[in-house]
């Protein structure tokens, strides 16, 4: 038996030649201490990948990119299909680790200082990978084809067309006609299964092979410099003469993580299940709040607290700056001091950004800046607000919740978040204060003198002047008080 | 080395034959790449010409004038006029119209001027109000608060033999407002 297989690989080798050249890349020395947990995110990323294309393709096996049928068919392999759902589980999920590997393995190579001579094209495709993997993460959420995908496509065209000049061309282009419609799905599915995988796969080889050309990075030491001139010897002996072969030194840490990232996966689809779809991508349901997915979170949430007038030239001077940036990284630090522990200002950079994607994300997650488009109707107005008031200031806290002040103010914590929490709004304005932002608006609230009678307007500041704790006196405006005073004491002695 | 020197460099300027078949070679490639190349062009930017042309605009009814009661503004929907086979329902199209008296309208599309989610109309408060971002319109569709730079978008309209009537076909963005897709030029670019 054994003999057979040796003929019968003998024979393929033979004709391939390709046992030598495998060998040597698998047995290439690598330096002792890269046999780390701290190297394996690389190749967990193309686990990954790899996971992403075989699922990827069986969900390509039911789905449908028709803007007609894809949000049926996505209902079909959820709850038709046998184990459909496990799939799209397993897709969804795998999107998500893909990014946040892709995202460490980024992280721990800068850290590192890997990016540095000779490895700057290593980063420099490893900076379009990045790019190539949100691309993928993004077309994907287009092709779960339900209303956050229809009305996210909305918001990436409203982005596109504040480009100058070519804006709405670039529109056009990217919805595949004049609306969101069966064309713009059929050309994101183009993007997603053939344009961007193949570009990637293609990118993915290159930076594999330069790995392998180059050496996986030694592990940094504070103190030892790179430097153009001698680092290639410098790391010829930490491989050459200390160093160990990948396989099988190295190559069973990658192995491990690798199979503990697929379960993880799997567990995840397992346990929470395929994402969606939410409902149907019928634009006339209007009754919706879009969110994009995970990932994007960050930027949902940059949009809607930066200053409208810096919003055009951030999103669109923004990703060119930030892209630059990256590419450039190699070639403004491309010698000296490797190691973080030497490098303050690339682990406060680090950090920054990673505090800075994060509080995005987190404020994302409960939107403080979108109204509650319930609460005038859902959210009680607490009983202590009512508890011993006149007629009049019930009757405001009527108004109040019939003009959906409530939307965006909240009581006792419920309602929205959008304006201040109005608890003790009357410490903070006088009557005359409370009744000029009621008419007049301003300061990001709209004007509601159009919309309220005066009777309305005495009554809803009659209620907001008795919102203040126990113990502080609601703000008054002395020198009305003595004007008042003055007039009642003229009216008395004429 | 007495073969050597037809591989180096020679010193003078004519060309060999099979050096000669290469160029042609290449020339002939790139006038075949150009000449396909038209093509796949015009078909990959088809959706961008066909626009230039305004191809995507035209008259789509709304419905009748009484279903719009006076004072009131109201979710009507309309079939985009450009439809292909694979459109599904994302060829149906919301909007909001305000019927300010008589014959007088505002139609705006339910796309927030920000970046394009769907307002909701609150008649208790007279406020369109966004999910997303939170911006915020009056009723006559001007900006009330928010991250939008600009009020709602409005479709032309006009009142034909009792129908509601409004010039649609393309998505209105930041960048392309409905003025600019019908043709007029953005008060910038005068």
């Amino acid at each position: 038996m054994r003999i057979m297989i040796r003929t019968i690989g003998e024979w393929f080798d033979r004709r391939l030649q390709l046992a030598v050249p495998v060998r040597e890349m698998a047995e290439h020395p690598v330096p002792r201490n890269t046999a780390s947990w701290w190297y394996v995110f690389g190749s967990a990323a193309l686990t990954v990948f790899m996971l992403q294309i075989v699922t990827g393709i069986l969900l390509a096996l039911v789905y449908v990119p028709s803007g007609a049928e894809a949000w049926s068919s996505l209902q079909a392999l959820n709850h038709g299909v046998a184990l459909g759902w496990f799939i799209r589980g397993m897709h969804g999920w795998g999107s998500n680790f893909m990014v946040a590997i892709v995202l460490i393995h980024m992280v721990q190579v800068f850290l590192f200082g890997a990016h540095k001579f000779p490895r700057e094209l290593t980063w420099i495709i490893g900076v379009f990978l990045l790019l190539m993997t949100l691309g993928m993460a993004f077309s994907g959420q287009v092709l779960r084809f339900d209303q956050d995908a229809y009305w996210g496509l909305g918001i990436g065209a409203s982005i596109a067309s504040r480009v100058p000049i070519l804006g709405p061309s670039i529109v056009r282009l990217m919805l595949g006609g004049p609306i969101i419609a069966g064309a713009t799905l059929s050309r994101f599915f183009a993007l997603h299964v053939f344009v961007i995988p193949g570009v990637l796969i293609g990118f993915v080889c290159l930076h594999l092979l330069m790995v392998l050309k180059l050496g996986i990075n030694e592990w940094p030491m504070p103190g030892r410099i790179v430097r153009r001139a001698t680092y290639e010897a410098e790391y010829h002996a930490l491989t050459k003469k200390e160093g160990a072969p990948f396989v099988p030194y190295a190559v069973w840490k990658d192995m491990f993580f690798a199979a503990f990232i697929i379960l993880a996966v799997a567990a995840c689809a397992l346990y929470f299940g395929p994402f969606g779809p939410t409902g149907q991508p019928d634009p006339t349901i209007i009754q919706t709040v879009p969110k994009p997915d995970y990932f994007f979170l960050w930027l949902y949430a940059l949009l809607s607290l930066l200053p409208p007038s810096l919003e055009t030239p951030v999103l669109l001077i923004g990703p060119v700056v930030v892209i630059a940036g990256l590419l450039l990284l190699p070639f403004l630090s491309g010698e000296g001091e490797k190691s973080w522990k030497r490098r303050p200002i690339a682990v406060l950079t680090v950090s920054l950004i990673a505090i800075t994607l994060g509080t995005f994300t987190h404020l994302a997650g409960f939107t403080p800046w979108s109204p509650h488009m319930n609460a005038w109707s859902g959210d009680p107005v607490p009983d202590r607000y009512v508890h011993n008031t006149t007629a009049l200031e019930r009757q405001g806290a009527l108004v109040f919740q019939v003009k959906q002040c409530r939307n965006c103010h909240s009581l006792g914590d419920t309602g929205g978040q959008r304006g201040p929490a109005l608890d003790s709004v009357a410490v903070r304005l006088t009557q005359d204060q409370l009744i000029r932002q009621v008419i007049q608006g301003g300061g990001n609230m709209p004007a509601y003198g159009k919309n309220l009678s005066p009777a309305e307007t005495t009554a809803l500041v009659a209620f907001l002047q008795t919102l203040h704790p126990k113990g502080q006196a609601p703000a008054r405006d002395a020198s009305r008080d003595l004007a008042l005073s003055d007039e009642n004491q003229a009216g008395r002695n004429p | 080395m007495a073969t050597k020197p037809a591989l180096a460099p020679s010193a003078d300027a004519t060309i060999s034959r099979r050096g000669f078949f290469m160029k042609l070679g290449i020339v002939f490639n790139a006038l075949a790449a150009s000449a396909v190349a038209v093509p796949i062009v015009g078909f990959l930017f088809s959706s961008i010409t066909r626009g230039r042309a305004n191809g995507y605009l035209s008259w789509v009814p709304l419905g009748q004038v009484s279903e719009f009661p006076e004072g009131e503004t109201r979710l009507a929907t309309f079939q985009n006029p450009y439809v292909m086979p694979t459109d599904g329902k994302t060829a149906d199209t919301a909007c909001w119209v305000r019927r300010v008296a008589g014959e007088q309208f505002q139609v705006f599309a339910v796309n927030c001027a920000h970046l394009g989610c769907p307002v909701r109309w609150f008649p208790q408060s007279g406020l369109f109000m966004c999910p997303c971002h939170g911006g915020a319109y009056y009723r006559d569709g001007s900006r009330a608060s928010g991250p939008p730079e600009r009020g709602l978008f409005e479709y032309p309209y006009k009142v034909e033999n009792g129908l509601v009537t409004i010039q649609a076909g393309e998505l209105p963005t930041p960048g392309a407002a409905i003025a600019e897709l019908n043709g007029e030029k953005p008060p910038c670019a005068s």
